[in-house]
């Protein structure tokens, strides 16, 4: 690929920089609010010099309307713990997968009640565990989810898609 | 390389708004769910893509300038994006013949020499894959349901067919941009998009209209009135207060 800089987990550099990734813990999915930046993947890359850091985040869906709210938080949070200038970049290649999705991330996911990607083909219901579970519609509330019904317990349920 | 970035932005614009026009009116909740945010995958493609035209343009025009300050006429899309909506059928049968020409598309530009357009189609890429996989089933349901919706998707195939050829134009501009490694050949999409389409149409009863003539003018900013039509509900608020934000 064109900038294996980015690929896999982020790299935590120094000392410093692990104290503002502590941080950016805070900043979480506007839509998904126990699932963090971190978790969800889309933080590539945290560096920072004197007087300035820097955050490479990546869109989730190119259309996704969360991510202008996720760097604005990302501004927020950290302006307000360290006195340096914050450049958020967007890099659009390598495009985000659910891969870089963390297994702490999809754990919480679950517990909130929604099926994290997986590509065993496995989707369980969230409120019951049955795996009895049927396709409603390919889209849910938000692009990254599709809805999903437990023919056990009847509650409908969003799965977030591989992607 | 201008034009060729705008009509590749203009089509998923065009495309995106018209998919918008579905909200609220969706066949039933799910689809209606599912219809904008195809609408919002494709108009984030298309954020994309004119804020590359933007930066080529380089007078200092955004992407924004470009979306809401040109007239219909500075519009570069194909004719089959800003065709009205008409009943579910259409729309989806267009939404068909749009997914996949755009997985064609972008498979190819993903290797483009430009960077810029390959990392935009890298990440479209995995989008309309999904989208075409929806728009597949749809396709299936209604040429295989009830009378009703096989002589609503004849109906849709009759009136679209004319204007899916303009999707493969061939211009002396193109042409350098093919050799340059930069845009997509369109011959090399028509024989992809035709075999697919018509492998699907062989399993169906549908069938292609005879009629010979063919939609062009819309890469030349030579639309339907219904194109003039949607811009005027479209940048009506940037037309009425001029740079407002909020
Ligand atoms: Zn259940």
């Amino acid at each position: 690929m064109k900038c294996s800089f980015y690929r896999g987990p982020i790299q935590i550099v120094n000392g410093s920089n692990q104290q503002i990734l502590k941080v950016l813990k805070g900043v979480t999915d506007p839509e998904i609010p126990v699932l963090s930046l971190q978790d969800l993947g889309v933080i590539r890359n945290v560096s920072s010099s004197d007087m300035t850091i820097e955050v490479t985040i990546t869109p989730t869906y190119s259309g996704c309307p969360a991510m202008e709210l996720m760097e604005q938080s990302i501004v927020e949070l950290l302006s307000g713990e360290f006195s340096k200038e914050i450049i958020v970049i967007t890099k659009l290649s390598p495009a985000w997968t659910t891969d870089w999705m963390t297994e702490h991330g999809k754990k919480v996911l679950f517990e909130y009640g929604i099926m994290p990607p997986t590509k065993t083909g496995k989707i369980i219901c969230p409120q019951c565990q049955s795996q009895q579970v049927e396709l409603i519609s390919q889209f849910g509330s938000t692009a990254c989810k599709a809805l999903y019904r437990c023919t056990d317990c009847l509650e409908p349920f969003d799965y977030f898609k591989c992607h | 390389m201008y034009n060729y970035i705008q009509n590749l932005a203009d089509n998923t614009l065009i495309l995106g708004q018209r998919l918008a026009q579905w909200c609220g009116h969706g066949p039933f909740l799910e689809e209606d769910l599912a219809l904008t945010n195809t609408s919002l995958d494709i108009l984030g493609q298309a954020q994309m893509l004119l804020n590359l035209a933007a930066e080529i343009k380089g007078d200092g025009s955004t992407a924004d300038d470009l979306a809401f300050l040109r007239d219909a006429i500075g519009f570069k899309n194909v004719i089959l994006v800003e065709q009205p909506n008409g009943d579910f059928a259409h729309t989806m049968l267009r939404q068909y013949f749009m997914d996949v020409y755009h997985v064609h598309l972008y498979t190819i530009l993903s290797g483009s020499s430009n960077q810029s357009l390959a990392e935009i189609a890298e990440k479209s890429l995995k989008e309309v894959t999904y989208h075409l996989e929806r728009s597949q089933l749809w396709m299936q349901r209604l040429a295989h349901g009830t009378k009703e919706s096989i002589d609503r998707l004849q109906n849709a195939l009759n009136e679209l067919w004319h204007y899916t050829h303009e999707l493969f134009e061939e211009s002396e501009e193109l042409d350098d941009l093919v050799e340059q490694g930069i845009a997509a050949d369109p011959i090399h999409l028509k024989i992809h998009w035709e075999a697919d389409v018509k492998e699907w149409l062989a399993s169906t009863a549908l069938t292609i209209p005879k009629t010979g003539w063919k939609a062009t003018g819309g890469l030349n900013g030579h639309h339907s009135e219904y194109l003039g039509l949607m811009l005027c509900e479209m940048q009506f608020l940037q037309r009425a207060y001029p740079d407002c934000e909020w």
